[in-house]
């Protein structure tokens, strides 16, 4: 093995420092996309009446059953039929967009759902507006298992974003994959994209484990 | 669910039902998505076995072993949740032969499959040893039966029960991963049907084939999952 630090300093981390903004940029646009999906998704299932919460269930069975590799290939070809033409990155975050809203609905409805019965009804008893009763009853009450699981899933999309580089877009495994072919040596760039994702995750998970403990103090006293 | 085993079948009969309808269409590109399909399986069965093994292995480790293999478990979960497949399986298969380990395609596909999905499994093997009531620890300490029996013989059997949905959501997952081996240069499923696709330009039949293949592959595990635990689950007392 030879491991050469001019080539790891002089190439390798310049490419790769802007190839970090595109992956940080999909991730965070995408879970965007996903959050706001999820709770589309969630309405949607947790709807009166069973012609739209029957639909909605199947979809989102539909999407968690099937990877999400095969989604973006499928976008990717299926829009430009359609006569949309979108940038790979667009299409990609939005294939990662729409199939983590499919897992944020889960969380939402799992969040809503673990508010006991009765609150809903104390609520009910008290005369409190719909609004009141989400925004100071409701909602304080189910952020404390959404907010960890959410987080999990901010990471979960961050280390979806490779995938992106089947459909070429230049992230970080994209351009460790070009580094590999124009100078015939990958194991600088890939072992720095593999170190980078770990490190990136763990800091994560740091992170996403102080924004718990916080929720849970300030909100459940 | 039941209902959904009843759209597999449907999905099958309507598989077959399209290949007698428009069969020229496509005996051009179905055989090469079902050859894809048999690597898929392969692989999937493959990668399953080292998964298992490798999640109860550190899973035990986590939750029993103290010192250097405590450590070592802790550092491969760690390590193997922390970085993405893709990159674990093109390190396998493009930086190992630097260190003078050349893999086949198949090797590399199963052992980063099968290590990365084991890492996640160990927490779930984990929580589940760390699930069983203390009490049934304290009996076999009173009853005098060694470590070894302890953990094979009444801790496991429990544990294994509670584990198993996680572990049924898991293999489902990773299922859906091995899309990734065409990384390695494995033609499977979703490889194949992005070949046909670019040779016949018949997007909406070649995804709908191969989306539908892996919706059955997960139903088929789920159904099979529930039985698993109910037949695991029988002789336990109902406690939630």
């Amino acid at each position: 093995m030879d491991w050469r630090w001019d080539f790891t300093f002089d190439v390798v981390l310049p490419k790769m420092w802007e190839a970090a903004g595109v992956t940080v940029w999909a991730t965070v646009a995408s879970f965007v996309l996903a959050l706001i999906g999820g709770l589309i998704l969630m309405l949607l299932k947790t709807h009166r009446s069973p012609w739209i919460s029957r639909p909605a269930t199947e979809f989102i069975e539909f999407i968690r059953a099937t990877p999400l590799l095969v989604q973006i290939f499928f976008l990717f070809f299926l829009l430009p039929d359609f006569g949309i033409t979108l940038p790979p990155l667009t299409t990609g975050i939005l294939a990662i967009g729409i199939y983590n809203s499919a897992l944020c609905a889960e969380v939402y409805r799992a969040g809503f759902q673990a508010v006991p019965k009765g609150q809903w009804e104390a609520c009910i008893a008290l005369n409190l507006s719909t609004y009141r009763t989400f925004r100071d009853v409701i909602i304080p009450q189910s952020l404390p298992p959404i907010v960890p699981a959410l987080g999990n899933y901010l990471v979960a999309i961050f280390k979806e974003t490779p995938l992106l580089s089947f459909v070429a877009v230049a992230e970080i495994m994209q351009i460790s994959k070009l580094i590999g072919a124009e100078y015939y040596r990958f194991t600088e760039a890939v072992t720095i994209a593999g170190i980078f994702f770990l490190v990136m995750s763990l800091i994560a998970a740091f992170l996403i484990r102080l924004v718990e403990n916080y929720v849970k103090r300030s909100i459940l006293h | 669910m039941v209902p959904r085993i009843a759209i597999v079948i449907g999905l099958a009969a309507f598989l077959a039902g399209l290949s007698v309808a428009t069969f020229a269409e496509l005996k051009m590109f179905l055989p090469a998505i079902l050859r894809g399909a048999v690597v898929t399986v392969q692989i999937s069965v493959l990668s399953w076995l080292v998964f298992m093994a490798m999640s109860l292995i550190a899973g035990v480790a986590r939750a029993k072993a103290s010192g250097a293999v405590l450590w070592l478990a802790v550092g491969y979960i760690e390590v193997f949740r922390g970085t993405s497949l893709l990159v674990i399986l093109f390190w396998l298969f493009f930086v190992m032969p630097e260190f003078g380990l050349t893999m086949s395609p198949v090797l590399a596909g199963v052992l980063g499959i099968g290590l990365n999905f084991g890492a996640y499994g160990a927490e779930i093997a984990r929580g589940a040893i760390g699930a069983v009531p203390r009490g049934q620890t304290e009996a076999t300490i009173a009853l005098n039966i060694s470590p070894w029996n302890r953990m094979t013989r009444i801790i496991l059997p429990q544990a294994i029960a509670i584990m198993i949905p996680g572990m049924v959501n898991l293999t489902i997952e990773l299922i859906k991963a091995t899309a990734l081996v065409s990384a390695v240069t494995l033609v499977d499923i979703t490889y194949a049907s992005v070949q046909q696709n670019q040779l016949h330009f018949r997007t909406v039949e070649i995804f709908a084939i191969t989306l539908m293949l892996y919706y059955c592959f997960a139903q088929f595990v789920r159904f099979g999952g529930d039985a698993l635990e109910e037949r695991f689950s029988r002789h336990l007392s109902k406690r939630v």
